[in-house]
């Protein structure tokens, strides 16, 4: 690691004091398990790490008749454990099925949110776009983007909690520039994809934050996630689904259906949505919903493979949310 | 005259048991000591940076930026302008300093200038290599039953042989399988802390090899009585960690440059890019048989990919084990821009036998008969000593495996869901021969019972099967045993690789123990009355074997050495004469798997392990090999594999987030059966670490193939593998 | 923009300007040179740390007193400061669990945290489970054989304790689903799968 100099704020007013408005001068430490292997291998290279481990407004969960209001520093375990997250199936399985007691003790919900993509050209340091999108084109891009893909980003989202969290309308409350500026909006606006080397895979200014997720309350709607997994370990798993229904009637009125580890933001699929509205929940449904979801994927040369797994987890999400069987592992 | 021969099965009392390992405690508490964890005084600590291209010219070298960091003691350059490096990730040039951090910002401020050179990383692709002119010719043989008529062209016969052959076959089946390169990932990284002290070094190396490494610093202009090599721990070597390498030379020089101890220990991903790797192995095979799927003619074509400087999978492997009657064989090398591989468990044999096993087993699937069926005529075809352990255990894993019960043919299993399953088996051999071994015992006056041996313990239980030979040659509890290992100091012994550590140092511990013994024995006799003959060591005494009641204790019998030790050296003789071990196993396993058809991951179900190994020194750590090595084959057929850039050459998932390897939860039910009759046993000690991770990729492709009916020809079979080979049938 | 992205926007009727609300005039004040200039401007700023310092780690029940920089890690300041040195540092991040410990009872890995984020939290090590009077955890991994190399034994020791805490009465399925956040090489996963359900019945009994 480069050296830089350590803040401990205590309150999140300090926090803002103590972020840098130019990009890279500063990082934010939630749990540290994505950004302390970054620094380590000189690929964020800040003067100044502000912690939020003693800011115990962000370690709160609060719910009520009106949702729940979760702070960045609750760690995936606690939420896990939290009765809450009960409430929100799509959540619950999404934190368990990060296979890693480590990483669910010390990982919080912010930093899950706000880690760098796993792209092995990012990681390699090539930076985020690597050749502007070529290194990857032309690259081995087994588990890059089949979404979103078109531009030089091809990387993909790496939170395995997204998905999830914007099937189930989650919001995100974030602080900053400046002491007393926040912000609220749904989640999907945290990401974005980026078109240059300047821009990160997030919609934070280097001097704001993420404070709060917000979750509506849960209203009846069903929801579940699943994962493709190549095996049991805490590897990122090849593609996700999350989906949140609104059923009236056995039939579909309202549904949120979000991918993970397909394009370079969580991938929330209208197609997918509207294919299954106004039907009941069956094989048949969600296999439909499963073809609409990929009608618009962009493969690369060697992840066509991840099509089909798209296809899969949307119908295997759909059933699970509708306590129905998956016919498969 | 002693005759070194081991006691019978009843006569034992601590040999073949199952014993906890001696050492276990401190490896489960920390307390264990590895390179990695020794801190002397002052230690520095160094790093090395690694080239960021595959295949360059370096044209300048800058460390002024990098002397200059604060808390950085040295730089050292590896290479200079000029020198031509070959992989990503060869050494360039090592920072040495006085914190991890320090270290870091150091090699980031080295400033280098490289011209690229062209990079061909793409051993599955044959033809490319070829193109890229990246492809030489690396042996082959033909073996006929046949001979060519007194005027026949010999080239000409064979091709009308091989035609007439695959002709006369009842099935011929043309496959290509393959298996990618995986690395050792050995999770402590190669590496040394050196010091020292008035002009004579002690290397602290993390090595598969004690007594030979000392010669290894010769390049420091030492002999090796001034160096001393110590390894009492070592994190995993599997076959990479028998040279001190040009990262444990330096380590030496810099701390004798600079005065105080140094400690490097490679990076995750310099490790992965330099720490040794196994060669990919790829072939087209065409084999013939007849009704029954009995093979009566091959005929392949493998490629192989060995890194800049390293030995491919060689011609010998393939066919594997089954070898029919009618065989020809090419080998062609393909050179890579990666690191030179390195000995990996059972070198050459996992790949063999994926490529060679997987084409018997699509025989069965062409002809819809029972793999084990298959299987177990085809043993015909394998050497003729083992052909019966080998049927042997086969019932045994067909009966573990409730093999007769579960079976369906090729591709017709019911379907739950997209779920199905599937069965699958290999078969292999190794030769597991003692190294040599010599050794040091002492039996103070005291009664205590220490050995010494320039031996190393890579956690297969080295320690405890010593202890286990000492205490059931002297009669006393293993915990009586004293072993002292992992310092070139003491009397040479083999480097532990190829399976030959067991049957080496039981040999030269039985030896000299036995020697020892007679010695006492005489002391014993004469204070006893009896002829030393008569003499037996057996629970905690040494006694009259017709009359107990004459008898002194361990302790008493010691006491007649007076002041000083009795001193015994012993020196294995493995080799066909010596009783105590012997070489040559066979091995079956079958695996059962079931695979998503909708999402291509694949399942460990059950997979059973049959295994001979002569005479077991130690039930429980023998199983544990058997157990270690069938889920480092699951690694190797389900998950791992180095992963290149196509174009730059880079080694993309050189870190352990990337490295796809199997946990806890990925193994599925193991069965692990020693088969060790009276014949065998009597055979003596036989190593063990090798042949069980033979058969797995062989074993599990070939249940996959059951499974869906449909072979997906390359290893690891990942999820993308199973789609893709899926969408191409229904394509 | 994919259709997704229209998607969302129109659902929300949000504007991007609104989300980066204030981010021009923040970035109009960043002009600062280095990291000592960081650091005099805000020097009002509570506990902020630079260099070599020393701080007091709470380790399996004792004070020490360790020098450390911002950037050291919790395992660099076990291994070098302490010579506690059983958690191993095996990958670069958190992905291997081999230098698993308990700081304020959570099992984290030692190679992703800051020393600095560990003072005043009680930290536990491996080290603490041996001694004359060994854990029944360790003690099962030992007659299980459930080590080879070892190298990674620590750190699974130290899983296994945290797992046991939260489920002290696992079933196997559980033991094989919640045990994957460690990564052995030499494959003693068969061997700790025993061990683990061991402890589980000892703790039934007693």
């Amino acid at each position: 690691m480069k050296a830089f100099e350590y803040a401990a704020p205590e309150s999140e007013q300090e926090v803002l004091e103590l972020l840098s408005a130019q990009r890279g001068r500063t990082e934010v430490l939630a749990g540290g398990t994505d950004l302390i292997g970054l620094m380590k291998k000189m690929l964020v290279t800040p003067d100044r790490v502000v912690s939020l481990g003693r800011v115990d407004s962000l370690k709160t969960i609060d719910a009520d008749s009106q949702g729940a209001r979760i702070g960045a520093m609750v760690t995936l375990e606690d939420l896990l454990d939290h009765p809450l997250s009960q409430d929100y199936p799509a959540l619950q399985q999404a934190i368990r099925a990060i296979h890693s007691l480590q990483l669910q003790a010390q990982g919080t919900l912010g930093g899950e949110l706000c880690q760098r993509p796993r792209c092995w050209y990012f990681r390699g340091g090539q930076g985020l776009l690597a050749e502007r999108g070529r290194a990857v084109a032309e690259g081995d891009n087994r588990y890059h983007a089949i979404f979103g893909n078109t531009g030089p980003a091809k990387f993909v989202c790496p939170s395995r909690l997204a998905p999830a969290l914007i099937a189930l309308s989650a919001s995100v409350r974030i602080l900053g520039p400046d002491a007393g500026d926040e912000t609220t909006a749904p989640l999907e606006f945290l990401f974005r994809t980026p078109k240059d080397e300047r821009q990160r895979e997030h919609n934070l200014e280097p001097n704001q934050f993420v404070a709060q997720i917000l979750l509506p309350p849960p209203d009846g709607r069903t929801s579940a996630s699943y994962e493709v997994q190549h095996g049991s370990g805490p590897d990122y798993p090849l593609v996700a689904a999350a989906a949140s229904l609104a059923m009236r009637g056995g039939v579909v009125a309202e549904a949120r259906i979000v991918l993970g580890q397909v394009a370079p933001m969580p991938w929330l699929s209208r197609e997918a949505a509207e294919s299954i509205v106004g039907s009941p929940v069956n094989d048949a449904s969600a296999e439909a919903a499963g073809d609409a979801a990929v009608s618009v994927a962009t493969p690369l040369a060697n992840n066509q493979y991840k099509v089909q797994l798209a296809r899969v987890a949307v119908k295997r999400a759909l059933l699970l949310a509708a306590g129905l069987e998956t016919g498969g592992f | 005259m002693v005759e070194y021969v081991w006691p019978d099965r009843a006569n034992s009392s601590v040999l073949g048991g199952s014993h906890d390992k001696i050492d276990s405690s401190a490896k489960c508490t920390g307390a264990a000591k590895y390179s990695y964890d020794i801190n002397p005084d002052k230690v520095l600590l160094a790093r090395v940076l690694g080239c960021p291209h595959a295949h360059c010219k370096l044209k300048s070298l800058d460390i002024g930026a990098a002397e200059k960091v604060k808390g950085v003691v040295a730089v050292h350059a590896i290479h200079k302008a000029g020198d031509e490096l070959n992989w990503h990730g060869d050494l360039i040039a090592c920072v040495v300093g006085e914190t991890e951090g320090a270290v870091a910002e150091g090699l980031a401020a080295i400033r280098a200038d490289y011209e690229q050179l062209d990079v061909f990383v793409n051993d599955e692709d044959l033809a490319a290599a070829e193109a890229a002119k990246r492809t030489s010719k690396s042996g082959g043989k033909v073996q006929l039953k046949r001979e060519p008529g007194d005027n026949e062209d010999k080239k000409e016969f064979e091709e009308k042989e091989f035609g007439r052959l695959f002709k006369e076959a009842a099935a011929v089946v043309e496959g290509r399988y393959g298996i990618h390169a995986i690395t050792h990932m050995c999770l402590e990284p190669h590496g040394s802390t050196c010091e020292w002290t008035d002009g004579k070094l002690t290397a602290h190396l993390s090595t598969q090899a004690v007594s030979s490494s000392a010669g290894g610093y010769s390049a420091l202009k030492v002999t090796a009585d001034d160096v001393t090599v110590h390894c009492d721990y070592i994190g995993g070597g599997f076959g990479s960690k028998f040279a001190v390498d040009t990262w444990g030379l330096l380590a030496a020089q810099l701390s004798r440059d600079l005065g105080r101890p140094v400690k490097l220990m490679l990076d995750r991903d310099l490790e992965l890019k330099n720490g040794g790797s196994r060669p990919s192995g790829f072939a087209e095979v065409k084999v013939g048989a007849d009704s029954e799927g009995v093979i009566t003619v091959w005929d392949s074509h493998h490629w192989s990919a060995g890194g800049v400087g390293g030995a491919p999978v060689g011609q010998d492997v393939v066919p594997y084990v089954i070898v029919p009657p009618n065989y020809r064989r090419r080998v062609t090398n393909v050179k890579i821009n990666t690191a030179p591989v390195r000995a990996w468990r059972a070198p050459n044999h996992p790949q063999g036998c994926a490529m060679s096993q997987t084409a018997v087993d699509d025989v069965a699937a062409k002809l819809g008969l029972d793999s084990y069926d298959v299987f177990m005529r085809n043993l015909v075809n394998v050497p003729k000593e083992r052909a019966a352990v080998y049927a042997e255990e086969m019932k045994i894993a067909a009966k573990l495996m409730d093999w007769k019960a579960k079976w369906h043919s090729h591709g017709r299993g019911p379907a739950q869901g997209s779920i199905v399953s599937g069965l699958g088996m290999a078969i292999h051999t190794w030769q597991g021969g003692g190294h040599p071994s010599s050794c040091l015992v002492k039996i103070h006056p005291d009664g205590g019972v220490e050995t010494f041996l320039a031996s190393q313990d890579l956690g297969t239980g080295t320690r405890t099967v010593i202890a286990i030979v000492l205490a059931e040659t002297f009669g006393l509890p293993i915990s009586a045993i004293k072993v002292n290992i992992g310092s070139s100091k003491y009397p040479a012994s083999g480097p532990s690789g190829g399976s030959t550590t067991v049957a080496g140092v039981s040999e030269s511990n039985r030896r000299a123990g036995e020697d020892a013994l007679v010695q006492l024995n005489e002391l014993v006799a004469k204070k006893l009355q009896v002829e030393p003959n008569v003499l037996v060591a057996k629970n905690g005494r040494i006694q009259d074997q017709g009359n107990p009641s004459k008898s002194l204790s361990w302790k008493e019998a010691c006491s007649l050495l007076g002041m000083n030790p009795l001193e015994v050296k012993g020196r294995g003789a493995p080799g066909p004469k010596s009783k105590l071990s012997s070489s040559g196993v066979a091995g079956v396993q079958m695996a059962e798997v079931a695979v998503d058809r909708e999402t291509g991951v694949v399942k460990m179900k059950k997979f059973v392990a049959v295994q001979d190994m002569g005479l077991v020194v130690n039930h429980k750590t023998a199983e544990s090999q058997i157990y270690g090595a069938m889920i480092m084959g699951i690694a190797y057929a389900l998950f791992e594999e180095r992963i290149m850039d196509p174009k730059s050459g880079a080694f993309l998932n050189a870190e352990v987030a990337d490295y796809r390897l199997p946990r806890l939860g990925d193994i599925g039910e193991l069965v692990v059966q020693l088969y060790e009759p009276d014949a065998e046993r009597s055979r003596g000690v036989i190593g063990l670490g090798e042949p069980p991770v033979i058969s797995p990729g062989a074993a599990i492709s070939n249940a996959v193939c059951n499974a869906l009916g449909l072979r997906v020809p390359v290893l690891p079979i990942t999820p993308k593998r199973v789609v893709d080979t899926l969408k191409a049938r229904n394509a | 923009m994919s259709k997704s992205e229209q998607l969302v926007h129109g659902q929300s009727g949000f504007s991007r300007r609104a989300f980066l609300k204030g981010s021009g005039a923040a970035a109009a004040a960043s002009a600062l040179a280095g990291t000592a200039a960081l650091a005099a401007e805000e020097a009002k700023a509570t506990s902020v740390v630079a260099g070599l310092t020393t701080i007091t780690l709470d380790v399996n029940g004792q004070s020490h007193k360790v020098q450390v920089e911002p950037r050291t890690t919790l395992l660099e300041a076990l291994r070098y400061g302490l010579n506690l040195t059983g958690a191993k540092p095996i990958s670069v991040d958190g992905s291997s669990g081999g230098s698993t410990v308990f700081v304020g009872g959570k099992p984290i890995s030692a190679n992703t945290m800051l020393a600095l984020e560990c003072v005043g939290k009680k930290i536990q090590t491996v080290e603490s489970l041996g001694g004359a009077k060994i854990d029944p955890v360790p003690a099962a991994f030992a007659h299980h054989d459930a080590s080879q190399c070892g190298f990674c034994t620590p750190g699974f020791v130290m899983a296994v304790k945290a797992f046991l805490q939260k489920h002290p009465k696992a079933t196997e399925a559980e033991i094989r689903s919640g045990l994957n956040g460690n990564l052995c090489r030499c494959g003693t996963y068969a061997n700790i799968i025993p061990a683990v359900l061991d402890v589980v019945k000892g703790a039934g009994n007693g």
